[in-house]
This record gives C-alpha cells, sequence and structure tokens, in this order.
C-alpha cells in the first residue's frame, strides 16, 4: 500500500495534468502487476462495494480514538469526508505494513465476508497498521467511495507511454465490465484474448460545446446536423447471438432496457449501434424525468416498463458486421446505419435519429429554436468526413445547446459542501414569491467561482436565522439568476415543479429581493416547455 | 463579583477596570500579543510584556505603552496582575489576575510545544481559565515540528535542485520567524517580502536572533540568488508581486493545511501542518494544568469544545469575543 499511498499523494498534490502523467507512468512502469492492474480498476471507477456500513464504522472509530460518538460526529461536517475523519482521529498507527495494494484489495475483499466481529477486529487491525495516506486509502476503499482527480483519459495516456500501446488500442482494452477477479495485467493490456472481448463496448466519442454560433465551422455543406436528444447515452452490441447495452459510464444496462432485446431479431451479428436511449410515446421523447425512473431500477416492474417505454434513438454505427468500421466517415456509416435500420418496423425500439436539413447557418439556428419542443435540447453538429474518435476531442463533434431557461430567484437556506468545498457554504435552497410568501422550488450547487463561494460563505456565517442541523436557515437578502435545462410538473415538490440541471448563472447583487420572479413566473414556463 | 466579566468592549476585570484585549476603545488595556484581533487602536494606555511591545508599537504607532516582565506581579485597582508564558509568539502571554484569593487566567492565543523562538507555555494554576479552541476538534493532531521542518526542508531542497524558487506563505508575525528559524539554512538563501521582513527587523532590533534574509525589493537582482526560500504572506502568493519569480513552488504553513479539502482548495502546491494554536491534544493538556473547573471557551468550535469540556465534568461556557486566531477565513481570503 506504501507505493500506491505514495502514488495517491503525488496525484492529489498536483493539478498540473504533465506531472500526473509522469507519477502514473512512473508507477506502471515499476509496480508489480497485480497493483497495476488493481490502479488501472480504480482509477476507471471499478471500485470494490462497500464492506462495511459506515455506521459501524463510526462507531469503531470512535470507541477506537476514544470518543463519544457525537463529537466524532461533529468532526465529519468539517472535514467533510468520512474516510479522512477517520483516518484523523484514530491514535497513530503502533505498527506498519509492507503488503500491497492487491494485497490489501484481498484482504478488504474477506472482511466483507467475514461475520461482524471479526470484520470489527480486522479493521481496528488494519487502522494500527496503516499511517495518515494509507489510512484514508483504506478507509476509501472499505467504503466503495474511492475517487482520486485523474480522467480515464489521462490514466491512459500514462499507461500508454509505459507499455508503447497506443492510447485508442489501450482505452478499447480497458472498456467493458472486467474486474481484477475477472482477469490479469497480462490478459486485460498486453495480450488480449479476444474472446473476452464478445461484450466489450468501444470508447464513446464526446462532443464540446460551441460557445459562439457555428460560423466558424465553415461551409455547412460539410456537417451533418441532429437534434441534441437528453436521454441516456447508449451503445447498443449484437455479437455472438447476444446483446449488450452500455451506458457511456461503462455500465452494462442490458437488464434495465429489456426493450432493447429486439435489437437481437433485427440487427445482423457484429454490429454496433451509438445512440440516445430516451422514454418514448407515439413519435416523441418523454421528458427526462420518465427515464430517470427507470434508470435506478436493475429490474423493471410491468407498470413501469408501460409508463416509460424506451427506444434506442441511432446516430452512429461502429461495427458492421463484425467489422470495426470507425476510421470510415461519418457518411458512409451512417449510410450503413440508414440501410440497417429501414427495414425495422415502425414501432420497433431502433430509430433512427432524423437529420435536419439546412443550407446555411441561419436555416439551422432556425431550426435550432424548434428544439425544445421537439422534446430535446438543442443541435449536435458533425462533420460528415470525420472517423469515429475516442473521448472528448476538440474538431469534428459540436453540440450547440440551447440557451437555458432562467428564473431570479432568493436565497433562502444554505448548507456546507462536501470534501474540497466542506469548509464552504455552497448548497443552497433558492425560492420564489407567492404573494408575500417565498416558496422554495430549487437547489443549486454549482456555478459561482471560488472567490463567490468565499464571499457568501462569510455572509452566511453571519446572517443565519435558524440551524436545521447542518442546514441554516438565512436571511432572505441575496438573489441568484438560476439557469436550467428544462422544467416539469412534480407533485413531489411544494412548489409543484422540478426543474433539469440547475445551477446558479449569477449572483444578481445589482437586483433587489422583491424583484425576484414569481411562482406564476415559474407556472407561465411550465406552461410553454413543460 | 466575578473576577471578570464579558462586555461588549472586551474582557473586563470591575476590581481593577482593566480590560484584556479589547475590541473597542478603552482606558486601559491589557495587551496578550500583537496580532491584529488581539493588539487593536485607539485604547488610551496599554499594557503588555517587554518582549511584545516592539512590535505592538510598530503596528499600533505612538501608543502609551508600559510594559511588564513575564511573572512579575502588578497591582492594578484591587487586581494582581501578571504575564506568563503562552507559546504562542515571541512575547505573547496568558494574563493572570488574582482579586480576593481567587485566580483567573486569560489564555490569549497559545501552543505548548516549544518552537524555539517563542518563550515556552507556562501552566498557571487557575480557579476559572479562559481558553481559545481555534482548533479544538480532535481531527486536528499536530505531528512535532522537527517532522514538520523536514518536510518543508525536503521540498526546498528538490525545488532548489530544480532550479525553482520556493514560496512559502505564512503570516507575517510568528509564523514566518518561526520558519525562518525552523528550516534548513545550508539549503539557500532566504528572501522576504516587505511585510514579513519589517516584523523581522523590529524583532532584531529587540535582540531576538534570526538568520541573515534579503528583502525582495523591485531592484532585488533575483537571479543572484538561486535556489531562494521566499518567505511571504499568504495574500501575497497570489498577487501580482509573486510573478517576479517565474514559476516558483509555492506552498502554505498553516493548522488549517491539516484538512484535505482546505488543502486542495488553495491555488499551492503544498500545505504544511504547522500552527502556532494548540491542538486537541494540547488545549486539554493545558485546561487539565490549570487545575481550573470553570472554563470559559472563547474563538473556534466553541459549541462542540464546551460540550465536551462538559462532559469532562467542568463547568464550561462560551464567550462571545471578536477574536480570530489563525481563522479560516483570513487563511481563506489571504489565498
Amino acid at each position: 500500500m506504501k507505493r500506491f499511498a505514495a502514488l495517491f499523494t503525488a496525484l492529489d498534490r498536483t493539478t498540473k495534468t504533465t506531472a500526473k502523467v509522469d507519477a502514473l507512468a512512473a508507477y506502471f512502469a515499476d509496480a508489480p502487476e497485480a497493483d497495476r492492474l488493481w490502479t488501472v480498476a480504480l482509477l476507471s471507477g471499478r471500485r470494490p462495494r462497500r464492506a462495511v456500513t459506515t455506521m459501524r464504522l463510526r462507531e469503531w472509530a470512535a470507541e477506537r480514538a476514544g470518543l463519544p460518538l457525537w463529537l466524532f460526529e461533529e468532526c465529519y461536517p468539517v472535514v467533510g469526508d468520512l474516510a479522512e475523519t477517520i483516518a484523523l482521529v484514530l491514535p497513530p498507527a503502533t505498527g506498519t505494513s509492507a503488503a500491497s495494494l492487491s494485497n490489501w484489495m484481498a484482504e478488504i475483499a474477506a472482511l466483507a465476508q467475514a461475520g461482524e466481529p471479526a470484520r470489527k477486529a480486522r479493521i481496528l487491525a488494519a487502522w494500527d497498521a496503516l499511517d495518515g495516506t494509507e489510512r484514508f486509502l483504506f478507509n476509501k476503499l472499505i467504503t466503495g467511495g474511492f475517487r482520486v482527480g485523474v480522467s480515464q483519459k489521462l490514466m491512459t495516456r500514462a499507461l500508454a507511454r509505459a507499455t508503447g500501446i497506443g492510447e485508442a488500442e489501450l482505452a478499447h482494452r480497458l472498456m467493458g465490465d472486467w474486474t481484477p477477479a475477472t482477469t490479469t495485467w497480462r490478459a486485460l493490456i498486453v495480450a488480449p484474448d479476444p474472446a473476452a472481448a464478445l461484450s466489450r463496448p468501444y470508447p464513446f466519442y464526446l462532443a464540446y460545446q460551441i460557445e459562439d454560433g457555428p460560423e466558424a465551422l465553415g461551409d455547412p455543406s460539410g456537417w451533418h446536423a441532429e437534434y441534441k436528444w437528453d436521454g441516456i447515452r447508449g451503445q447498443v452490441i449484437v455479437r455472438g447471438g447476444e446483446h449488450f447495452v452500455w451506458s457511456r459510464g461503462e455500465e452494462l444496462m442490458t437488464d434495465r432496457f429489456p426493450e432493447l432485446a429486439q435489437a437481437r431479431d433485427f440487427l445482423p451479428e457484429g454490429t454496433v449501434i451509438d445512440g440516445e436511449i430516451l422514454g418514448w410515446a407515439g413519435d416523441a421523447p418523454l421528458p427526462f424525468a420518465a427515464l430517470q425512473k427507470r434508470i435506478t431500477r436493475k429490474t423493471v416492474p410491468k407498470r413501469l416498463l408501460a409508463e416509460a417505454p424506451v427506444v434506442l434513438c441511432a446516430y452512429d454505427l461502429l461495427e458492421d458486421a463484425g467489422r470495426d468500421i470507425r476510421q470510415a466517415p461519418l457518411a458512409a456509416r451512417r449510410a450503413r446505419l440508414e440501410a440497417l435500420l429501414a427495414a425495422l418496423p415502425a414501432d420497433a425500439p431502433l430509430r433512427l435519429s432524423p437529420l435536419l436539413p439546412f443550407d446555411d447557418w441561419a436555416a439551422l439556428a432556425e431550426t435550432r429554436k424548434t428544439a425544445r419542443g421537439a422534446g430535446a435540447e438543442g443541435v449536435m453538429l458533425k462533420r460528415a468526413a470525420a472517423p469515429y474518435l475516442a473521448g472528448r476531442k476538440k474538431g469534428d463533434w459540436w453540440k450547440w445547446k440551447l440557451d437555458p431557461l432562467t428564473v431570479d430567484a432568493v436565497m433562502v437556506y444554505a448548507q456546507a459542501g462536501h470534501g474540497r468545498r466542506a469548509t464552504l457554504y455552497t448548497d443552497f435552497t433558492f425560492a420564489v414569491w407567492d404573494g408575500a410568501a417565498l416558496v422554495p422550488f430549487t437547489k443549486a450547487y454549482s456555478g459561482l467561482t471560488d472567490a463567490e463561494f468565499r464571499e457568501i460563505t462569510r455572509w452566511v456565517r453571519h446572517n443565519t436565522l435558524q440551524r436545521f442541523g447542518p442546514v441554516r436557515q438565512v436571511r432572505p437578502e441575496h438573489v441568484f439568476e438560476i439557469a436550467f435545462e428544462g422544467i416539469q410538473k412534480s407533485p413531489r415538490h411544494k412548489s409543484g415543479i422540478a426543474l433539469r440541471f440547475p445551477r446558479m448563472a449569477r449572483w444578481r447583487k445589482d437586483k433587489p429581493v422583491a424583484e425576484a420572479n414569481t411562482l406564476d413566473d415559474l407556472k407561465a414556463l411550465l406552461g410553454r416547455y413543460g | 463579583m466575578s473576577v471578570l466579566t464579558f462586555t461588549e468592549r472586551g474582557i473586563h476585570c470591575p476590581a481593577g477596570d482593566f480590560f484584556i484585549d479589547p475590541w473597542a476603545p478603552v482606558d486601559r488595556a491589557l495587551v496578550t500579543h500583537g496580532h491584529s484581533d488581539h493588539a487593536r487602536p485607539g485604547h488610551r494606555r496599554y499594557l503588555a510584556t517587554a518582549t511584545a511591545a516592539p512590535v505592538i508599537r510598530h503596528r499600533l504607532g505612538g501608543i502609551t505603552l508600559e510594559t511588564v516582565r513575564y511573572g512579575e506581579t502588578r497591582r492594578i485597582g484591587d487586581a494582581a496582575v501578571s504575564f506568563h508564558p503562552a507559546g504562542h509568539v515571541p512575547g505573547s502571554a496568558q494574563i493572570r489576575v488574582e482579586v480576593g484569593g481567587e485566580v483567573w487566567v486569560v489564555s490569549g492565543d497559545y501552543k505548548l510545544e516549544d518552537d524555539g523562538l517563542s518563550e515556552p507555555f507556562e501552566p498557571v494554576r487557575a480557579h476559572a481559565f479562559v481558553s481559545e479552541c481555534t482548533f479544538g476538534l480532535p481531527v486536528f493532531a499536530w505531528r512535532p515540528q522537527a517532522e514538520v521542518f523536514a518536510e518543508i526542508n525536503a521540498w526546498w531542497a528538490a525545488n532548489a535542485a530544480a532550479g525553482r524558487v520556493t514560496l512559502l506563505g505564512a503570516y507575517s508575525l510568528g509564523k514566518a520567524q518561526r520558519l525562518l528559524a525552523g528550516v534548513d539554512r545550508s539549503i539557500g538563501p532566504i528572501l522576504t517580502h516587505g511585510a514579513v521582513e519589517a516584523t523581522c527587523a523590529v524583532m532584531r532590533a529587540q535582540g531576538i536572533a534570526l538568520p541573515a534574509t534579503v528583502p525582495v525589493t523591485p531592484e532585488t537582482d533575483l537571479k543572484a540568488y538561486p535556489g531562494a526560500l521566499v518567505l511571504a504572506p499568504p495574500s501575497a502568493l497570489g498577487a501580482p508581486w509573486a510573478r517576479r519569480f517565474g514559476a516558483a513552488a509555492t506552498g502554505f504553513a498553516s493548522g488549517w493545511m491539516a484538512l484535505r479539502g482546505v488543502r486542495r482548495r488553495r491555488a499551492a502546491d503544498r500545505g504544511f501542518v504547522l500552527s502556532d494554536h494548540a491542538d486537541w491534544a494540547g488545549l486539554n493538556a493545558a485546561i487539565r494544568n490549570t487545575g481550573a473547573n470553570r472554563v470559559f471557551v472563547t474563538h473556534g468550535y466553541t459549541a462542540v469544545f464546551r460540550r465536551w469540556l462538559a462532559e469532562q465534568g467542568h463547568d464550561a461556557e462560551i464567550v462571545q469575543t471578536a477574536f480570530e486566531g489563525e481563522s479560516l477565513d483570513r487563511a481563506e481570503d489571504e489565498a
């Protein structure tokens, strides 16, 4: 664990990507293979499940530190991270451990299986053998919360440097549902077994947002336009007589969307389609909220299947007759996709994302305005001559989203953030006027600069009216412009509405509280866009 | 009548009609040390230790200030007053007030570890103790300063070897001199920001031994000082002032650096956990050693610390003051 802790410290200390890649590449070049494999797994989000409840962990840590539980609980919000709080309150370790990361991962898997008394004894023993950072990492790993500020892209770059294998090839090898228990460093990275690749998806190509209109993209005739759908990016794979559905987060969602099993009946062997999974009714997508109900369920009850059926809105073909065609130009891939889907019945759960015809950018700008009405959040622009790239790369795919909807709202509650933001108030509740009363209608956490968060934090500390546990009710004095992507009816919320992606667009210091928007304003937006 | 009372202007002694570290103008102020939340302008008369006096004069200008030696007893009205080392910064004091056989002690800011520069903290027996609790949570546990200095030295040496300037942010009174006295001077030259240098100059003039430093001015030829360590107030690190050092390695030394969240939010390469305040164990030890049953807790995690002390059998109360300690707000603002 010492070597892994040193790697973590090096990564945690810097925000410079070159320094991170250097540290990772050095580690991948000389750490034991089993540790390298675990490191790749952890950095690509393949965390072990939680091995113990956090309640037990809090109790044991407080007991070991000789503190009353309430005092431990008071420390947690100040630190903002449970694993770190535990690491800090425990007395110094009395021993050391030479066990490697993979040894510790085996121990964590074993203690998860043990009965509670044995589990407690093993955790206490671990705390006593691990120093500050090692102990913190151990706690992160047993609580299933391990995360570090390294993107998959950076890790792949470092891996490429350490192994001499190309980044794109590595990115593909790392896809799928492997775990360190089901593979080895050799089988995954060095000499992949083709049989293991049956369910493996391709790395997704991700678009950049266009900041100022699309004119800079040049001749419009070189571009395809489609609506930008608001669903779950997904890949549907038909191989070996089976089908697999993957999310962009590399989660296997085959069972979650049983409708898509029909892909097996309609698509030939060796087909991989990229598209958007959408809730669908008749001829139009359902609002995202309908899909949201489906995402959280591993298996889907019949009622929900009827209420919120899904389709794959297909826009790209990555594998055709078992052949990886990602290097072919989009226009050619699209032609093959259209041919494949042409034969499908109208009610099939696979639909083509239609191309939006346009002669010039002004015409597309007009079409973009219709997106919200079509249940989309803007338009996509894809270069017709471009291959299908991996990851977020600038140049060939652009999203041109609609400007968000906005309301001016009054801050009424504040709560401290977590982790990096633990000592700042960053989580706010906003209200609009309903007559003389302020009705809370949304929360928002992002959009302010660090300096603004510090400023509002100081203000919150001095303007608290009441405390409800970690939540502070503050003087209704500050107006913020809240931007959001959509608005829906919601019986679960007091205000009767729910927003999609709310965030703080601006701190309206110029605006008196009395001039904030009203619940009627929100209802009008609901009528227009809900 | 109580030996001390807590008023809107500050901690007051009715028997001697004086205030300790008052935040609004008063006739007679007894001042524990020179930090700006304790030594404020506008009082008619000041009393402080002889070691603390030069910095207080430097900061507050033409004030009427009388000095006292550590352990020397002064009668003020019906009160007997003495100052005792608090170990916070050079000259810092706890103030002991005895009226009719009852002893109260006001801690000011304090730490228990001997930093090699400040007069080491001296336990004083008391019936009642007014204690700061800036770091009054058990997550704060300082490592011995020798270990922290070893880390700082290793970092500085590595930066020097890589041809980079090392820019370390620290309060200009106390922390900067502690760093100056504690780092390994054989690694390279030590440069100072004007605010740090001014305080160093005051201390040198009063006979406190500090290593030689080079003040940074617009005329300073930085190339003449390869591998330098630059000591500056935290606020200077993000300011245009710091640009002259090019791609310098940056760090902060503060107790708040114990928290990963705070460390990561700072735009600095490194955070060193070094505080001039007592950690959790230090606060508890200090309170235990006074033998006081009554404890008043001021700036810091007062609500939590009060409840903890009450559970330990103390008669504990919270006192609202205008003291800030090593305030996170200020640490944030100066980033």
